[in-house]
């Protein structure tokens, strides 16, 4: 019999009943719970009559509503009373139901893929879920994470299972080594833009292969989080030093006997040399360069040396078209240059590249440099209060200032412009996000999709540049 | 829920593929804390030409032309003929509850986005594959005769042209057996609560540091 996928493990693990008709209970050791995707799933559970099965399991923060400046005043400050009562509900459901939260003045709030990982609220071998598809996030600590609709949020929250029919396996292996300046965000921009948006669609991914190994666990996390831009709902990466040395220590993580009976099954948390995996897809990490996104979707990205797409050249005719839309909606013409792409604002932050690593990546690269004066704005939205704190410490925020960049608080912020930071129609944006969908950050705002470090090259130089000629 | 067993219905079809869960409903009307009145706001940004707000009244709103629901012949649709990957994107479940409150009952397309496709069920709402090559025949059809519908059997697990010709769909069992019968799956999970709570109290033993932090 063949080995067991990383994956098959981690269902195995948490499988409760397999049903007859395919179906099967999966139990949930952690739901992260927001503001957005929550109220409708409490609303339920008091409708209903229920309560929640188990509290220690959840944990909640406000993120995509909180505005990223004068926090001072918490939830009063918020100027939208719509925003202002989602972010009042959650308060107040995560009161009467007793569950954890880092409310909107605590310095721990943040981005809920930022938190987990940062408090050891995720830990390798879990199963992780939340009402937001970005909770792929997590796979990095080798966790079945699971993003989830609303209905299925109640449902967890009321029986601590989710029903799941098992996915297929692919392995997507990142061989050799990355080049300087590119990194994780670059790796999955250029995997979405090889297997497609729907690509992963009914798969488990795992990202192996030594570049991955090599890897931080930030990077890995940017990885796994976009996942669902491949299509899959499920990203992951084996447990290996990296994963155990970064849970250590923190808050929730395990200590004295229970850290060690801890690390001695979390390496077991790897698929066996003679796993089967449905689907492979190898790419070679040496050949892969900065990636900007073009598009209005993901998988519409190039290298930082390619053109915008001519539609003639693409023989598919749904294709075609959506190249045509896209070029419209984008204010690109066919075959131009990606570093001749103006833009008028850029944004570092979302629970994409958020971190630490994300900050001091953007740091280094704005060191000694001024925005170009041709932007409207260039904003960085660290992930949580805790990375904020830290990048103070590092001195990152004046590095960031004097370059002319501005310092806000934590939330997801202009990823999806659900609070005050959105893109005015027309406007192009070198993000650090993950979605380049039509309208996401903005009415008609244009979104490329970019690492951290060529974030930060485009503030300098007002348009795409190739971030390693800024590194020499 | 409300349950689902047969369907028959005026069919609009939406010519793009990968349509996302943000073209469905954009976020700024993800800030109410109802399931209820996302239908004036489907397909917001494509649908009229103005920046829409929450609580706005959508009536006085200039109109996309252009945008297929805004025609005539498609006043009053039901079924959603599709694209593939229809869907993708973020997994908020007012997708669903957008296209459910505007009138429509099922989506048809040659794929689905896997947490949309999950999220449909738990909303009365079918969404149905089917080959890639019919999906394109249908088109043909609905854009050719005004007034044309379809006609879906979930039992049967069919879908049935003005022709009279039928084509079968796949759907899980549980899934369909849900539909059918209107069940709460909550509900129907809860009947296994005593083995919910004996393999927590295995993981317990074998696996302590998965409890009791963070509370």
């Amino acid at each position: 019999m063949a080995g067991k996928t990383l994956y098959d493990k981690l269902w195995d693990d948490h499988l409760v009943k397999q049903r007859d008709d395919g179906s099967a209970l999966i139990y949930i050791d952690r739901q992260l719970l927001h503001e957005v995707t929550s109220p409708q799933a409490f609303e339920g559970l008091r409708l209903a009559g229920r309560k929640p099965w188990r509290l220690d399991a959840n944990l909640a923060t406000p993120d995509h509503n909180v505005p990223t400046t004068d926090r001072d005043r918490g939830v009063e400050g918020i100027v939208d009373p719509v925003s202002r009562i989602q972010v009042e509900t959650l308060d107040k459901n995560c009161d009467e139901f007793g569950i954890l939260e880092f409310k909107i003045k605590d310095q721990r709030q943040g981005i809920v893929h930022v938190i987990g990982p940062e408090q050891g609220a995720t830990l390798p071998g879990m199963s992780i879920v939340c009402g937001d598809s970005h909770t792929s996030t997590h796979g990095a600590f080798g966790c079945l994470a699971h993003g989830i609709g609303t209905s299925e949020v109640e449902h967890v929250l009321a029986t601590q299972c989710l029903v799941q029919k098992k996915m297929k396996n692919m392995l997507v292996k990142v061989n050799g080594k990355l080049g300087p300046g590119v990194t994780g965000k670059d790796v999955v921009l250029a995997i979405i833009g090889r297997i497609g948006t729907a690509g992963g669609t009914g798969y488990a991914i795992e990202f192996g292969g030594d570049a991955i190994r090599g890897l931080s666990m930030e990077a890995r996390m940017t990885i796994c989080n976009m996942s669902i831009e491949a299509g899959a709902r499920v990203g992951m990466v084996a447990v290996d030093d990296n994963t155990i040395n970064y849970v250590k220590g923190r808050p929730f993580s395990p200590t004295g006997e229970s850290w060690e009976a801890a690390v001695k099954y979390w390496r077991t948390l790897h698929s066996d040399d003679d796993a089967v995996f449905d689907k492979v897809v190898e790419l070679d990490g040496a050949d892969i360069k900065p990636q900007v996104s073009w598009g209005t979707s993901p998988e519409m990205v190039a290298g930082i040396d390619g053109r915008v797409p001519d539609p003639e050249q693409e023989s598919d005719p749904i294709k075609r078209e959506g190249i045509v839309r896209a070029l419209k909606y984008m204010g690109l013409a066919p075959n131009q240059a990606i570093t001749d792409i103006q833009l008028d604002r850029v944004f570092i932050g979302s629970c994409t590249n958020s971190r630490i690593e994300d900050l001091r990546e953007a740091a280094a690269v704005v060191k000694g440099r001024k925005v170009s004066p041709t932007l409207k704005q260039a904003m960085v939205v660290p992930g949580s209060g805790l990375v904020k704190a830290q990048a103070e410490e590092e001195g990152l925020d004046k590095i960031f200032l004097e370059a002319g960049l501005e310092w806000r608080d934590p939330g997801c912020s202009m990823c999806l412009a659900m609070n005050a930071d959105k893109l005015g129609q027309g406007e192009h944006c070198a993000s650090t996000s993950n979605r380049n969908f039509e309208g996401r950050q903005g009415f008609g705002g244009r979104t490329h999709l970019v690492s951290p470090a060529m974030a930060a090259a485009a503030a300098v130089s007002g348009h795409f540049v190739d971030v390693r000629e800024l590194m020499n | 829920m409300r349950a689902f067993t047969q369907h028959q219905g005026l069919v609009a079809p939406m010519d793009r593929s990968n349509v996302d869960t943000d073209m469905i409903i954009p976020k700024q009307f993800l800030k109410s804390i109802k399931r209820t009145g996302f239908g004036p706001n489907l397909f917001d940004e494509l649908r009229y030409l103005d920046e829409g707000k929450p609580d706005q009244d959508c009536s006085e709103r200039p109109i996309n032309p252009d945008f297929v629901l805004n025609q005539d012949r498609y006043k009053n649709a039901s079924v959603l003929l599709a694209r593939s990957n229809f869907g993708c994107g973020s997994s908020r479940e007012h997708a669903p509850w957008a296209l459910d409150d505007y009138g429509f009952r099922v989506i048809i397309a040659p794929s689905f986005a896997d947490i949309f496709y999950n999220n449909c069920f738990k909303n009365g709402l079918l969404p149905i594959v089917l080959e890639e090559s019919i999906v394109d025949r249908l088109f043909q059809e609905a854009e050719a005769e005004v007034g044309y519908q379809l006609a879906v059997d979930l039992e049967a697990r069919t879908v049935t042209t003005p022709s009279g010709e039928s084509f079968g769909f796949e759907v899980d069992d549980f899934r369909r057996h849900c539909l059918l019968n209107g069940l709460d799956d909550i509900g129907v999970t809860l009947e296994d609560a005593d083995l919910i709570k004996s393999y927590e109290d295995s993981r317990r033993k074998t696996a302590p540091w998965l409890f009791g932090a963070g509370s």
